[in-house]
């Protein structure tokens, strides 16, 4: 199974990562190389295997509806790149509006 | 060729938990100052692990109960991935294959014709931050992130704009009848995206591309946004265009729709399973305990009060918009039976008199100061005889100013109907002896003045006489010059 470099340059256009020329090869051959060894796994035969989501042997862990104390602003606010003039939000560089 | 509209919806109501969906924050956020209710959790931080709202799960079972959905055994949370600056993770935790209930349905009444829209499935999700756009900076308030937010999802089978926005409306009154949601557009508790496509009247395919309109804060935007593209569509269809499948923005001060993604870059969220959160096995016990607590919906409160209490469709409509009023109409009613009160007649007051003050006066039903039981107390002395209809809305109000009682106010302010025959009498001989034109002109045929002597009786009394009794001596007594 091997991915195009339509395809990588799709997922790292995803991940927002920026590849030059070089880049794009060597992911198109790493990545080609993971998805060939996961898809071993698809050889093997799961018919007596119920579907699962998750290998964690619990379920139904739930909090109950309480409120605990949240970080200060201060501290909340303490390691973002940027805030505003008062202090009061985190900011980013413009985002046009609805744009995604 | 003429067209239809098919339209679904996808309902984002936040839930009015205590806590956020995956933390301990506050989840009131709206009156809070900015960045105040966050921690590790609701800010992504590396390690941080989120932990399911247990009430959260259960106000979402509650509604697709409500709605008439299926409960699966299993549900899980998935992983969203996308980037924005709204979202703190880099992923949004919702439900993708094995959300927690599907194919329900519920009902709408398009001026007198029922119709059933079918919803696909309720799930739960997390809200994002808040942006503040200016200039060339956003600022992020991210209380917001993390709140509870459950996604109703309808089958493409509204076809006109009323009847998404009928849907839209029942969705909110049982929202609100459930407590799960306060259904606050103005605060953006409720928001909507829409899927809209047309085709040709009397078919019945579902067309291969559809415009999905996202961001609609409200539902006057729904609205306008939906009767907008519908014009659009059809513009193009009829200059015999293809309409492109694309997801659009909703512009409120432009009121049109733009362009936010075309269909070569259409998501990929790229779902899978939250690792960090373990499965949910909804057992039937649960379920039936959380259904236990369902209280009567709309539809059947309506019909009871058409069919038992004998309510016209308007004031049964009235008294069951909002669950507080009809449960406040149930108790008055309940207090009625024993003074031999009628339903009717307490739905008459509660649906003029007592709504128009609460308009007037900008007033909550929870703060009316009248008890559902005072009602009853003033219609009776209505039925004694002892005040008349009209003096009952005089005292009506002030029960609604002070909560006092009927018969305390009546007594206090001396208005009780004076239906003493020989009072009355010598009032109205008085009158006739007064105005000697008057019972000349009557006298000569102008018999429409005997409404004019019933009046002045009235005033005389300053309304207190009892006016069935008022109009019968008066009769007599012109009858008998």
């Amino acid at each position: 199974m091997s991915l195009t470099r339509v395809q990588v340059l799709h997922i790292a256009e995803l991940a927002k990562l920026k590849l030059n020329d070089a880049e794009v090869d060597r992911m198109t051959q790493q990545l080609s190389a993971i998805l060939d060894h996961a898809a071993r796994l698809q050889e093997l035969n799961t018919d007596a295997i119920p579907p699962t989501a998750s290998v964690v042997p619990l379920h139904n862990v739930m909090r109950d509806d309480v409120i605990a104390p949240s970080f200060t602003r201060a501290e909340a606010l303490a390691n973002a790149p940027d805030q505003d003039e008062r202090g009061e939000f985190f900011r980013v560089r413009a985002i046009l509006k609805g744009g995604q | 060729m003429e067209y239809e509209p098919v339209i679904g919806l996808e309902v984002h109501a936040q839930l009015l938990t205590q806590s956020k969906m995956f933390c301990a924050c506050s989840a009131d956020y709206a009156g809070a100052p900015p960045n105040t209710h966050l921690c590790p959790t609701c800010l992504g931080m590396p390690g941080a692990l989120p932990v399911i709202n247990q009430r959260a799960v259960e106000f979402t079972i509650l509604t697709a109960r409500a709605f008439n959905c299926e409960i699966p055994e299993f549900a899980k949370f998935d992983r969203k991935n996308y980037h924005y600056p709204d979202l703190m993770k880099g992923y949004q935790i919702s439900q993708f294959d094995l959300p927690l209930s599907r194919n329900g349905f519920i009902l709408i009444d398009d001026a007198g014709t029922i119709k059933k829209i079918g919803i696909r499935r309720v799930h739960l999700e997390e809200d994002t931050a808040k942006l503040f756009h200016d200039g060339n900076a956003s600022r992020v308030d991210v209380n917001r992130s993390g709140v509870p937010l459950m996604e109703i999802v309808s089958e493409p089978e509204m076809h006109s704009v009323e009847e998404a926005r009928l849907y839209s409306l029942k969705l909110r009154q049982i929202l609100r009848y459930l407590g799960v949601c306060s259904g606050d557009m103005e605060k953006g508790a409720m928001r909507f995206e829409a899927n809209i496509s047309l085709r040709a009247r009397g078919t019945t395919e579902l067309s291969a591309t559809r415009v999905e309109i996202k961001n609609l804060n409200s539902l006057r935007a729904m609205v306008h946004a939906t009767e907008f593209e519908i014009a659009r569509q059809t513009k193009i269809l009829n200059a015999g265009g293809t309409v492109e499948q694309e997801t659009m923005g909703w512009d409120e001060a432009r009121n049109s729709t733009f362009t936010q993604r075309s269909k070569e870059e259409a998501h990929d969220y790229r779902y899978f399973p939250e690792p960090d959160l373990p499965r949910l096995e909804v057992s039937r016990a649960w379920v039936a305990e959380i259904e236990a607590r369902l209280p009567e919906l709309p539809d059947a409160k309506y019909d009871r009060l058409m069919r038992e209490l004998g309510l016209s469709s308007y004031d049964a409509g009235v008294i069951t918009a909002e669950r507080d009023v009809a449960e406040y109409y149930d108790r008055a009613v309940d207090a009625g039976k024993a003074r031999g009160v009628e339903a009717k007649t307490i739905a008459n007051w509660v649906s003029g008199e007592l709504f128009r003050l609460m308009k007037e006066r900008n007033v909550e039903i929870g703060a009316v100061k009248i008890a559902p039981a005072q009602i009853p107390d003033l219609i009776a002395l209505v039925n004694a005889g002892t005040i008349s209809n009209n003096i009952a809305k005089n005292v009506f109000e002030e029960m609604f100013a002070t909560g006092d009682d009927a018969k305390k106010i009546v007594q206090a302010k001396g208005l009780g109907q004076i239906s003493n025959r020989a009072a009355l009498v010598a009032i109205i001989e008085k009158i006739i002896a007064d105005n000697p034109t008057q019972v000349a002109g009557y006298r000569a045929g102008k018999t429409a003045l005997a409404q004019w002597f019933v009046g002045q009786v009235m005033k005389a009394t300053r309304g207190q006489a009892n006016p069935a009794l008022v109009n019968e001596l008066v009769a007599d007594k012109l009858k008998s010059l």
